[in-house]
């Protein structure tokens, strides 16, 4: 995995600043204080953090589909060289499918019961890429065979609820890469799989993305998988960034402490004999201490509660 | 008891839901109506003046002011009718949904509760019961019957029964899963006893919901009943028997219609709120 | 699947009308007054009554008379209608494909309007549209089918619209050889376009007239499926995807709010067909729900029979028809 040289192209994403709160009953919860984060064309930059760190929401925002009940504060969000952060929703339905595209979290909720497994993915395909049913049936075949599905011809007529969860989560996959997107965001897409399973999807969205040139955020709690895919890592908690850069550099050498203690608390296949240290209690409050600050230096005074 | 501690805040909010005020209050205004027909009524419901047929309303041109809404086809004035035909419908309203609730909760109350043969004894009654169309049987009742204000009523509570036995059977079933009947079985209390002692008063709320919208049912089949001439005879002012001479001689009168249908309507309209409203207001407490 | 469960229903449906049967018997034995005597002119001696007693059946024991009943109905032999003198198959057969068209085009139109309201209330989700149609829906449901149909009668005649017409099946000036009694294929058939236009157009107010409650209740039913199922999580996919939210809400949402909907609305349907015994009085339109009411006044036992037992038929094939499209809807039961 070498540190991609991808430096020199403009970014195909670019957040600066991103400030995001979300309505609660009686105040506004921030959930994403200040992030910055860019990913070059063909990279796979990991976004990492513990849950509740606000990672699926940074998605969510480049995505649109950011909750009712949230607001963006403050911070830009560029695709592509263009600001899409209050972006109208007709033009960000253009955006999708040739522009981004998403692997989602649950495989098994995220396909529609009532339609087979052929119209989902062909429906994109007749959107996006203007083809007609019969080459829309025919590049939907080729796709299921790209994500290495047995019996693609059967595939393609079934229901969601006849594929396993692996299955499903290839099918998804498939639906991701359709267009040819410019950025697949991957939000946590192994976490519902089973272990081996969790392997082969990994690698095929590996093997997919480097014979495609795609450039990728990959949203995950998991180190493990950040080292063997990623180019670039973000370390997010309490919705800041704590650590970015290459992943090379940043796994041998962490510049902050919460880094060094997520890595202890990963699993490693190759030293299964390690004691797991989960992150400290210390810490982890040190780090809410500092967000509150940030919060209170924001607002300019003591912290309301409106 | 829990009932009790329960009744004071929901007093005071029923009073608060506006279904219930607007849907009460049109209610009361009618039952008020309904007593007071003799005083003020302008004129004898039946009483019929050939001379003065087909009177339009008094703000029409050839209206008069003596008879506000006009007359029918036999001179009778409209107004006193409607007035009088409230009375029928409230009767029937009340009596023919108290009926059905009797019969209906007292076979629900022994579905659910004993169970077994009884319960599907029961159930297949409800069941073939409601394959026949509601309309049609009511109609075959009352003429079975004979005319009159007591077959309606049973017609309709014979009819309409089994929208009681369902909810009450599936209520007790639910209230008899609970710990307070297990304990008075424990204490050794008859069957009879646990029944309308602790389980009924808490299927009450929902009673009390499905009586008003049984009422509305019941005004709806008695405008059917005698829109199609089988409720009373023609003498008798009903809003129904009113309604089947306005479509009679709607070409030549229009205005005969409007009224006792408005009225339909509107009393039907108030019943589902007030019905809407007890249903609201009654929740949360069921929920304990 | 198909055959198999087919077969199963029916064969539960048969003790169902062996029971209907059973209280129409009972009940219509129990009829004071002799309909015999009111069909009979003055001047009749007790030897023609008795002799057009015992034609029928009437001077039989009780007993006896419901085995021939039983025997006869299994035959699907109806008897001979009092009022009409007509064999009562022969009168219910006549006008039964009436009544069947007029339901049809009501229940297309009950789920046309139905579905248009809780798609557009779904649509707009929180905002103003949905408010204004869950209270069109409750006006709607208020208002029971017959007065719908008198009140259509009212507009019509008040505000002078000729056009509509209020009753009959089809415009007096228009003479249709037809072959069957089914008016509305046939025109279309045949290619008999001014027929077709004319059948149409009287069928409009009754077929509404029925349709509109069964509308306000699929409309509340299918906006709180579509409401449901708009916060899955396919939903968010599609809105990735690029769909517009109409394509969202009428095309994935609304493929998985149906089955729910079939499942609680399924009933409401046969309630339609109840509503034929008015409204087909009210617009004189000539189907079986327009004898009923006469056979009923007149005491005409062997018709009140027929006609009972035809719309508990009518009844149980509705909730036969609605099973069927719950397991074809739900993907999961075609499979299974």
């Amino acid at each position: 995995m070498n540190a991609a040289s991808l430096s020199g192209t403009a970014p195909i994403l670019e957040i600066e600043g991103l400030h995001l709160t979300i309505r609660g009953d009686r105040q506004h919860v921030p959930i994403l204080r200040g992030v910055d984060l860019a990913v070059a064309p063909g990279e796979v930059h990991g976004l990492v953090g513990e849950s509740g760190a606000g990672k699926s929401m940074v998605g969510r925002i480049v995505l649109g589909i950011a909750p009712l009940r949230s607001r963006v504060g403050a911070g830009t969000v560029r695709f592509d060289g263009a600001d899409i952060t209050h972006l109208n929703e007709a033009k960000r339905r253009k955006l999708m499918g040739r522009g981004m595209a998403l692997i989602p979290q649950d495989p098994m909720t995220a396909l529609n019961p009532a339609f087979r497994i052929g119209d989902q993915i062909t429906d994109v395909l007749r959107l996006h890429m203007g083809l007609d049913k019969t080459a829309a049936r025919a590049r939907a075949l080729q796709l299921l065979k790209d994500v290495h599905i047995r019996a693609p011809e059967r595939v393609l007529r079934q229901y969601p609820h006849e594929l396993s969860g692996g299955m499903r989560q290839r099918v998804l996959i498939a639906i991701a890469f359709s267009c040819q997107p410019k950025l697949i965001i991957a939000d946590e897409p192994t976490t519902a799989l089973d272990v081996t399973v969790q392997r082969q999807v990994l690698g095929l969205i590996k093997a997919l993305q480097a014979d495609r040139g795609t450039a990728l955020l990959f949203i995950t709690h998991d180190l493990g998988v950040v080292a063997k895919l990623c180019h670039r890592i973000t370390v997010l908690h309490g919705g800041r960034v704590l650590e970015q850069g290459d992943v090379g550099p940043v796994f041998s050498a962490p510049k902050h402490a919460y880094t060094s203690a997520l890595m202890r608390a990963t699993p490693r296949y190759d030293r299964p004999g390690d004691a797991l240290q989960p992150v400290p209690a210390a810490l982890t409050e040190e780090l809410n201490a500092e967000a509150l600050a940030y919060d209170e230096a924001r607002a300019g005074g003591a912290a309301h509660h409106a | 008891m829990a009932e009790l501690a329960a009744t004071r805040p929901v007093w005071r909010r029923a009073t608060e839901n506006w279904r219930i005020r607007v849907g009460g209050g049109f209610l009361f205004f009618l039952v008020a109506v309904a007593l007071l027909a003799p005083l003020i009524a302008p004129h004898d419901p039946i009483d019929q003046d050939l001379l003065l047929q087909y009177l339009p309303p008094a703000w029409a041109d050839k209206g008069e002011a003596a008879h506000i809404f006009g007359t029918d086809n036999l001179g009778r004035d409209i107004l006193s009718r409607l007035i009088y035909g409230a009375r029928i419908a409230l009767i029937v309203a009340v009596c023919a949904a108290l009926a059905a609730g009797l019969i209906g909760t007292t076979l629900g109350l022994l579905a659910g509760y004993i169970g077994g043969w009884v319960d599907q004894a029961i159930s297949r009654l409800v069941e073939i019961w409601m394959a026949f169309p509601a309309v049609l049987l009511s109609i075959v009742l009352v003429a079975v019957m004979g005319t009159g204000l007591h077959s309606v009523i049973i017609a309709i509570a014979v009819i309409d029964w089994t929208r009681f036995c369902r909810v009450v059977r599936a209520e007790t079933m639910a209230q008899k899963a609970q710990d307070y009947v297990a304990s008075a079985v424990t204490i050794g209390l008859p069957r009879r006893r646990i029944l309308v002692r602790e389980i009924l008063p808490n299927v009450m709320p929902l009673l009390l919901v499905l009586l008003t919208l049984e009422m509305g049912i019941a005004i709806i089949v008695e405008a059917i009943l005698s829109y199609v001439g089988l409720s009373l005879s023609s003498e008798f002012p009903t809003w129904g028997s009113m309604i089947g001479a306005g479509r009679q001689y709607v070409n030549q009168a229009p205005w005969l219609m409007v009224a006792p249908i408005a009225m339909v309507i509107a009393t039907v309209l108030a019943l589902n709120a007030l019905g809407d409203g007890l249903k609201d207001t009654l929740d949360p407490v069921m929920r304990k | 699947m198909s055959a198999g469960f087919l077969l199963k229903r029916l064969i539960l449906a048969i003790p169902t009308l062996f029971g209907v049967a059973v209280i129409v018997f009972v009940l219509l034995r129990i009829v004071p007054g002799d309909p015999i005597a009111m069909m009979i002119g003055p001047g009749a001696t007790p030897a023609d009554i008795q002799q057009l007693r015992a034609t029928y059946g009437l001077d039989k024991s009780i007993g006896h008379q419901f085995l021939l009943y039983v025997n006869d109905l299994a035959q699907g032999r109806f008897g001979t209608s009092i009022s009409m003198r007509q064999d009562v198959m022969e009168l219910i057969l006549g006008r039964l494909p009436v009544t069947i068209e007029l339901c049809v085009m009501a229940m297309l139109a009950a789920m046309g309007i139905g579905g248009a309201m809780a798609v557009t209330g779904a649509y707009y989700r929180g905002r103003w549209p949905e408010v204004g149609i869950d209270g069109l829906a409750g006006f709607i449901l208020a208002i029971p089918d017959f007065l719908w149909a008198l009140l259509f009668i009212l507009f019509v005649v008040i505000l002078s619209l000729s056009g509509l017409p209020i009753s009959g099946r089809i415009s007096h000036a228009i003479s249709f050889d037809a072959v069957t009694n089914f008016y509305l294929l046939e025109s279309l058939l045949r290619l008999r376009f001014n027929v077709l236009g004319s059948v149409l157009l009287h069928m409009v107010l009754p077929a509404l007239s029925l349709a509109l409650p069964l509308a306000a209740i699929i409309s509340r039913v299918l906006k709180t499926s579509l409401n449901e199922a708009m916060t899955q999580d396919y939903v968010q996919l599609a809105r990735v995807k690029g769909f517009t939210r109409f394509r969202i809400v009428a095309r994935e949402a609304l493929r998985n709010a149906l089955v729910p909907t079939v499942t609680l609305t399924g009933v409401q349907f046969t309630f339609l067909v109840g509503g034929t015994v008015l409204v087909e009085k009210i617009f004189s339109y000539p189907g079986i729900g327009n004898m009923a009411i006469d056979a009923v006044i007149n005491r005409d036992l062997p018709l009140i029979q027929g006609l009972v037992l035809t719309f508990a038929v009518l009844f149980i094939a509705i909730n036969l028809a609605v099973d069927m499209s719950y397991a074809l809807l739900n993907p999961r039961m075609r499979h299974g």
